[in-house]
């Protein structure tokens, strides 16, 4: 854990070789600078530029996009708290303050040793075993003061991470409830033999089909006839817009283009999902095989997992499974054996930036961009990844997909509802006894979703994440699924003592914190959402200021670039409106009230004079 | 908002596509989006980010329309035959209006003494949508001025991040001096050197992208006052009214740009 004695020029040239010199790699090679060095010098910014033939100035603007990424030292050991709402709610803060007052530092700042940095971070996707954080990146949940002691003093020993004990780093799957895709019973490679042979039976040759299309030929049966199946499943993305998987998949098949890439979406940075970190554990095999499929039906060659770094805890895991892959012949050149099925599958890293979930911005990232999301139209499935035709897809999806492709589209659509086929995963987290993954077919209640995992006492479920709605009692009736509650998968319950401005408030801060800034409603907006929401919490909240909520929430939703803007206003407006009684108990006045606290000014002026008399006082009272 | 006809260089070309602008038939040429196509038909659409000579951005959103009743950046929308467009409606303008607010609010914009004033495009519209007060509580940031080069001055307070100097300065000095970073409200512009200064880039004054900026961001020294305010450009016409005058000019440069943020 001591910085090499040849820094920095040879962390240079190992990042440069191992992602091949080119400048889309440019964001996996910062992480593994960012990793060695603990902090990206600009030295090493302007070595990347030449080697790169890049500005510095856009090097030094990717750095200053991602969290994760630094300009200056951060130290040997960079701590992050993730700051979800459940984190908070479970104790996060205190262990916060607990650590720093322990260590002897302020949070974000670097310690005067230069040992380490301690800060929050957005959730770490912990939900059901927090609090969190991230140590150099590594996650550990379920902290506690005793947990917290621990890792203070293996810092001040400066103890190698590698050499810290493992159970420190210990993820749980908690899978609670398991339907048809947890419960499969595919072995790798069944589900792409049942792709190839569905092929054969219409025509000749499969694979031969599978590249005559990759050279601009008219597509034959073989990939036709699986796309037809994944199209009659019905099947819609579980990433949280829920577009016909079917439909996206074939106009990518259809587009123009040299070359074709299938790209699995595993950001997962709404606050209150977990799901896809599970199945990237225990379900590996089924992501890439439905990737694989994908790959079969489109014509691509090949794949990107983009995996928020979050998770990098998975990384050798997710590593060391895609190479038995290729060595029992499910990835690489002639896929099972069928010359010309050539595909493999590359995990590029996220850096911290939930933005770089939305699908353009991630292909932006994935060019080793700022993650700002594109103009659309074009859509990716025309112009993705280097301009090429690309399909991008959720975890679960591709997982759905790997199942369809086995068993066909009608066994899917056994499940679910008329309008929602199949199941869907559900990360269940806040006030309940049994937190975890619940796998349901789409139509069950919030209700029987709150009795199963135990919680007796909710008043509110957030439903999909800040971005998605916040109901209460009164919706405990209503089903997951695309024609009711659409969801993502995050399912946070909130108990009835707590404090639903406080949620609204944590969920604010959040989009703030991750406006990628590109547009203007949503850069100012969501910080002018911010600063309203922490006037009511200061006490100077008025009606005045729950007008401008609206106004911004109208402003947002009609002029945001993305998704992020156009629900940023979705706690507030929800909480307001469900839970008002939370933000009129905040207000002091019911007329306008200054942001400028007249006698909180002049508070340091007492100090310094010593003075705490009536006449050292100014109250607005007193002079109207 | 009523707009002067405007002389557009090249008639457009043998087309009848067209679609709608506030009931009115605009014709177009495949490739151009909305606002290209109105501008050039002497059609005013507000904008700030968009310039005829750069590829559109879309980050200001002050062009937004309504097509087909959902709203749209017009600058960046791709024109399709038979598009409803609305633009010129009370809804669009008051949104225009909060979004030059949101603008003030953020940065540190004190119009009578900055140099730019009378020749400023947020300023002009500024007036010309009829922004009466700030609306909302101003940021206050603490902004830096990058004084270091012989000629140019730097006032990030005013900055408004859209890009065009970024563009200028690849697209057509071929010299990438500015690139955005950060984000969010941490989003600001920098300089290629790695001092972070001015004067260590190669940034000239004949340089294009030394003109662009609509704002007062990017002062030539030496110079400020020269041309006393109330006779300035915006102090004698609003800036509906000229806005067409420019409008379809050709681009100067490439169409690369090394340090741009959007891929699209
Ligand atoms: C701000 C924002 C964040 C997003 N984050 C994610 C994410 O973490 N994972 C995901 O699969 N989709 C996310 N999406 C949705 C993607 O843009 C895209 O719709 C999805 O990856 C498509 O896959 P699907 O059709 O399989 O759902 C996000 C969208 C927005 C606007
Ligand atoms: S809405 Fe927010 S996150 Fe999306 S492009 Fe605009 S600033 Fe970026
Ligand atoms: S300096 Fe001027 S041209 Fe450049 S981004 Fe800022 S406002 Fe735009
Ligand atoms: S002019 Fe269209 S977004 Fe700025």
């Amino acid at each position: 854990m001591t910085i090499p004695e040849h820094f920095p020029e040879q962390v240079v040239e190992d990042a440069l070789a191992a992602f091949s010199g080119r400048p889309e790699n440019l964001l996996q090679m910062l992480i593994r600078i960012q990793a060695a060095l603990g902090h990206v010098p600009v030295d090493v910014m302007a070595r990347l530029a030449q080697a790169l033939a890049l500005p510095l100035a856009r090097i030094r603007g990717v750095v200053g996009f991602y969290a994760f990424l630094s300009e200056t030292p951060q130290g040997l050991y960079r701590v992050r708290f993730s700051d979800n709402i459940t984190d908070r709610m479970q104790g996060g803060p205190a262990l916060l303050e607990q650590m720093c007052r322990r260590l002897w530092l302020e949070p974000g700042h670097l310690s005067e040793d230069g040992l380490l940095t301690v800060d929050t971070t957005s959730c770490t996707g912990m939900c059901d075993q927090g609090p969190a954080l991230l140590v150099n990146g590594l996650a550990i949940p379920r902290l506690d003061p005793a947990r917290i002691d621990r890792i203070s003093d293996l810092i001040l020993a400066r103890t190698p991470l590698a050499d810290w004990p493992e159970a420190l780093f210990q993820v749980d799957d908690n899978l609670r409830r398991r339907d048809r895709l947890l419960d499969h019973d595919l072995a790798p490679g069944d589900a792409l033999r049942t792709a190839l042979a569905r092929g054969r039976t219409g025509d000749r040759e499969a694979a031969a089909n599978a590249r005559s299309w990759r050279e601009g030929m008219p597509g034959g049966q073989g990939p036709l006839a699986t796309l037809e199946e994944i199209k009659h499943s019905n099947l819609r993305g579980r990433g949280g817009a829920g577009f016909t998987t079917g439909l996206k998949w074939e106009a990518c098949r259809n587009a123009p283009g040299d070359a074709r890439y299938v790209v699995c979406n595993a950001d997962e940075g709404e606050p209150g999902t977990f799901k896809d970190r599970v199945l990237l554990a225990s379900q590996a095999d089924l992501l890439w095989e439905g990737m694989t499929v994908c790959a079969y039906v489109v014509g691509a060659r090949q794949g990107f997992l983009y995996l928020r770094g979050e998770y990098l805890h998975l990384l050798q895991p997710l590593e060391a499974s895609l190479a038995r892959r290729r060595r029992a012949g499910l990835l690489g050149r002639d896929i099972l054996g069928q010359a010309g099925f050539d595909f493999d599958i590359t995990i590029h890293l996220g850096a911290g930036a939930y933005v770089c979930g939305e699908e353009s911005a991630l292909l932006e990232s994935l060019e080793g961009k700022r993650g700002i999301p594109r103009n659309r139209p074009p859509y990716p499935v025309s112009h993705g990844y280097l301009q090429r035709p690309t399909v991008v897809n959720n975890v679960e999806t591709f997982c759905a997909a790997a199942l369809v492709a086995r068993h066909g589209g009608d066994w899917y659509r056994e499940a679910g509802t008329a309008k929602s086929s199949g199941t869907k995963l559900l990360s269940v987290a806040g006030d309940c006894s049994r937190p975890g993954i619940y796998e349901y077919p789409f139509g069950v209640t919030v209700a029987q979703v709150l009795a199963d995992c135990g919680a007796e006492d909710a008043q509110a479920v957030q439903v999909s994440g800040p971005s998605g709605v916040c109901i209460g009692r009164e919706g405990f009736g209503r089903r997951i699924a695309f024609e009711d509650l659409a969801t993502a998968g995050a399912f946070t319950i909130f108990n009835s003592q707590r404090d639903m401005f406080l949620v609204a408030r944590n969920y604010t801060r959040f989009f703030a914190h991750e406006s990628c800034g590109f547009c203007t409603p949503c850069r100012v907006g969501t910080a002018m959402l911010k600063n309203i929401m922490d006037k009511i919490e200061a006490g100077h909240g008025t009606p005045y200021d729950l007008a401008e909520i609206e106004q911004l929430d109208r402003v947002l939703q009609t002029s945001a670039h993305c998704g992020l803007g156009h629900t940023a206003c979705n706690p507030t407006l929800d909480t307001l409106k469900a839970f008002r009684p939370a933000y009129e108990r905040r207000m002091t006045s019911l007329d306008f009230e200054p942001a400028f606290d007249l006698d909180g000014a002049l508070a340091k002026a007492r100090q310094m004079t010593g003075r705490d008399d009536a006449g050292a006082h100014l109250s607005l009272k007193d002079h109207p | 908002m009523t707009a002067t006809p405007a002389m557009s260089p090249q008639p457009p070309a043998a087309t009848t596509a067209t679609f709608q602008l506030d009931g009115r038939e605009v014709p177009f040429n495949e490739g151009q989006t909305i606002i290209q196509a109105a501008l050039a038909a002497g059609r005013y659409i507000p904008h700030l980010c968009y310039h005829p000579e750069f590829k559109p951005h879309g980050s200001c959103k002050l062009c937004t329309v309504k097509v087909n009743g959902r709203p749209a950046a017009s600058c960046t929308l791709p024109a399709q035959a038979g598009l409803v467009v609305e633009s010129d409606t009370e809804e669009l303008n008051g949104l225009r209006r909060t979004l030059v607010q949101m603008l003030f609010a953020e940065g540190n914009h004190f119009c009578p003494s900055c140099e730019k004033s009378g020749n400023c495009t947020l300023q002009a519209l500024g007036y010309d949508l009829g922004v009466m007060t700030a609306g909302f509580r101003h940021f206050f940031p603490d902004r830096p001025v990058d004084a270091s080069h012989p000629d140019i001055l730097l006032d990030f307070n005013r900055c408004i991040l859209c890009e065009l100097c970024v563009r200028a300065s690849c697209e057509v000095d071929g010299k990438c001096v500015f690139a955005l970073s950060g984000r969010g409200q941490t989003k600001h512009l920098v300089v290629n050197a790695a001092s972070g200064r001015l004067a260590d880039t190669d940034a000239d004054l004949a340089d294009k992208a030394m003109e662009v900026c609509p704002v007062g961001v990017i002062i030539k020294k030496r110079v400020g006052f020269a041309q006393p305010i109330g006779q300035r450009r915006y102090d004698a016409r609003p800036i509906s009214a000229q806005a067409l005058e420019d409008a379809p000019r050709p681009g100067a440069g490439s169409p690369g740009c090394a340090a741009c943020e959007e891929g699209g």
